[in-house]
């Protein structure tokens, strides 16, 4: 795209929606700073300094673990025009097979974290897989069956370790601390962990499938234009349980990371109160599923998230604001982008709400 | 035992926010809207409600309030979705994500609180003949609705609108305004879902307190083919589910267990009247697209 970054380009740049939303999100966040007294100027400094600077860095390095996992686990089925709501449920039960694995399996260290690893992408994928069938089988909308399918999924892990599972004697809903040795390396001297390469490593594949495979040329021709891709020869409802399988793979890991991580345990509500899936949901729609825009916005959003709380430390604006900020910057874009095909479960509606003369 | 009139009491106010909602959430639909952003928009009544009823000591301007401003918040779909044409799905979900980011921020900077505001003075519904006047009116709104779509010139022009905006048009019935019409009146539904939510089932605030309920309404519309009579039903399944799950809690029942009910239960439901309805012809809503062979047979239309 940026091949010939000449004035054209820049302002077309200028012009494009995400630029748009993006301006628009930082100019009304400023208006409600002014609102509660805050310097408009100061507070968006801390945010910069509170994610980038040295003491930030990491916490905004192990959001972004997090946030761009879930951002790829929504983008990989968005790209076909899917929505997958569920990855809340996908990703709590990825964290209690990893949280299950890790403290009962009798291998070796290294092996059970790989293990509690695959546990967790099993568990997400089969649970994501499944909200496919209800779609595929029995005519249930992608878009609620894996909604109302996440809900149940969020109420067993809390279950779980409010009674089975629950550490004993301790007041909060947690499992045991996983045993020695049963955790991601931390990189270098920071408190990283190798989460953030697995999760570039998927962004690194999701990459290459989009652009240089069949598949990632049917998954895109599909969210394009379903009809034409299936007149092509498109196999759709195999294709809605790749990617659903694959996204909740995706969800699952990244629940699986958060238990292998700091706190070493599962924590009822950990996983799930930060809303990595909403932020994640809101840089793959931001990004329309492109694989490095999907990047570019998860980072953004991790800066805002972490720096978010610097901001509320300096100024005591609160932190809420920044999701006042995200949700702005999506309202803009989903205003100002038409997406050709997004619901194939709402077909119905579609002409209607795109099809009619102004 | 355990069908008595608590019981029904309690299905009774469960059911009044879903029902008002999903009342709502049929006219969008039925208006060609998709419209998922009830959940936002009952959140913001509920902020507004217990605001009002907090500055101002009326429960009463708090339901006019609340109403008013989810009507006020619903234009952001309207103006989305109908004018600029944009994803009525993403605009739902930004709008729920707003809402609740606005909310807790509101919360946060009014109150001087995080999660819950929650005053012994805070002035709640009266109660009526056991219930909140909202829950007649909820009862005399599905009323009110059915007649309106079935009988009423208006409510037959708003079919037309959903069902063949072209044709609509050609007969000199203007799509958009209908559209913003029935999107305007799913924020006042929503708004007085809030309020009743929020000053009538509990009296106090708390940080995304709607609780997937405006879901369960958008599923309730599905389930209900967006038929008033269909919602209603749809909505006293939730009801009954959430009843039944919080009586099951006081008899031993582990709170997960009952929270998650209201949504198997739902998708349980869905199962059944898709597979009912399954292997018939998919509705045509006069669109070519309706009758691909790769769409779930018309569980949202």
């Amino acid at each position: 795209m940026a091949r010939i970054p000449d004035v054209a380009w820049a302002s077309k740049a200028l012009r494009s929606p995400v630029t748009f939303s993006l301006l628009a999100g930082v100019v009304i966040g400023g208006l409600f700073l002014v609102g509660t007294g805050a310097d408009p100027l100061a507070a968006y400094g801390a945010v910069i300094t509170g994610s980038l600077g040295a003491d930030g860095i990491d916490a905004t390095l192990t959001t972004l673990t997090s946030v761009l996992g879930m951002a790829l686990a929504l983008a990989v089925p968005l790209r076909a025009g899917l929505v997958n709501l569920g990855g809340d449920g996908q990703m709590v039960l990825g964290g209690i097979a990893a949280a299950v694995t890790g403290l009962y399996s009798p291998l070796p260290p290294s092996l059970t974290t790989v293990l509690a690893l695959l546990a967790g992408l099993a568990a997400g994928g089969a649970y994501a897989a499944l909200a496919a069938l209800c779609e595929n089988r029995l005519g249930v909308p992608l878009l609620v069956s894996s909604l109302l399918l996440s809900y149940p999924a969020v109420s067993l892990a809390s279950y779980l370790v409010r009674y089975p599972l629950k550490e004993p004697g301790s007041s909060l809903p947690q499992t045991r601390r996983l045993p020695t040795g049963v955790a991601l390396p931390v990189l270098g001297s920071s408190t990283v962990t190798v989460g953030l390469l697995l999760v570039a490593l998927a962004a690194g594949a999701y990459w290459f499938t989009d652009s240089r495979t069949a598949v990632g040329y049917e998954i895109r021709m599909t969210g394009l234009n379903p009809r034409f891709s299936a007149y092509a020869g498109v196999d759709r409802k195999g294709l809605t349980l790749r990617l659903m399988a694959t996204s909740g793979a995706l969800a699952g890991l990244v629940g699986a990371i958060g238990v292998l991580s700091f706190p070493y345990r599962f924590l009822d509500g950990s996983l799930t109160s930060p809303g990595y899936t909403w932020t994640g949901l809101t840089a793959a729609l931001l990004a329309s599923a492109a694989p490095l825009g999907t990047l570019l916005a998860s980072f953004f959003f991790a800066v805002l998230q972490v720096g978010g709380l610097a901001m509320e430390r300096t100024t005591e604006v609160p932190r809420e604001l920044t999701q006042v900020l995200q949700a702005i910057v999506i309202v803009f874009l989903a205003a100002r982008l038409r997406f050709p095909r997004r619901r194939p479960a709402t077909a119905g509606r579609e002409p209607v709400t795109q099809g009619e003369p102004a | 035992m355990f069908l008595d009139s608590d019981l029904l009491m309690s299905v009774l106010r469960a059911l009044t926010p879903i029902l008002l909602a999903a009342l709502g959430g049929a006219l969008c639909e039925r208006a060609g809207v998709f419209n998922i952003g009830l959940e936002g928009l009952m959140l913001m009544g509920c902020f507004t409600a217990v605001t009002t009823s907090w500055f101002t000591g009326s429960p009463w301007l708090g339901v006019l309030a609340a109403a008013a401003s989810s009507a006020a918040y619903s234009l952001i779909l309207a103006v989305g979705a109908v004018t600029l044409r944009g994803d009525a799905v993403v605009l739902g979900v930004a709008m729920n994500l707003l809402a609740a980011g606005l909310t807790s921020f509101l919360l946060r900077t009014v109150f001087g609180v995080q999660g819950t505001f929650d005053d012994p003075s805070l002035a709640g519904l009266p109660l009526v003949g056991g219930f909140s006047p909202l829950t007649y009116l909820a009862w005399a709104a599905v009323v009110v609705t059915a007649v309106l779509l079935s009988r009423h010139v208006w409510g037959l022009r708003l079919r037309g609108v959903g069902e063949a905006p072209d044709a609509a048009a050609t007969l000199g019935v203007s799509p958009a305004r209908h559209k913003y019409a029935a999107v305007l009146l799913s924020g006042v539904l929503c708004g007085l879902a809030g309020a009743q939510l929020a000053l009538g089932n509990v009296t106090l605030f708390s940080e995304n307190m709607t609780a997937g309920r405006g879901w369960i309404a958008v599923v309730a519309v599905m389930l209900g083919r967006a038929m008033p009579l269909g919602v209603l039903l749809a909505a006293l399944l939730f009801g009954i589910a959430e009843a039944v799950g919080f009586r099951l809690q006081g008899l031993g029942l582990p709170q997960q267990a009952t929270d998650a009910a209201p949504y198997v239960v739902t998708l349980g439901a869905l199962f059944l009247t898709t597979a009912r309805r399954r292997g018939r012809t998919p509705r045509t809503t006069g669109s070519t697209r309706s009758t691909r062979s790769t769409d779930p047979s018309g569980v949202a239309t």
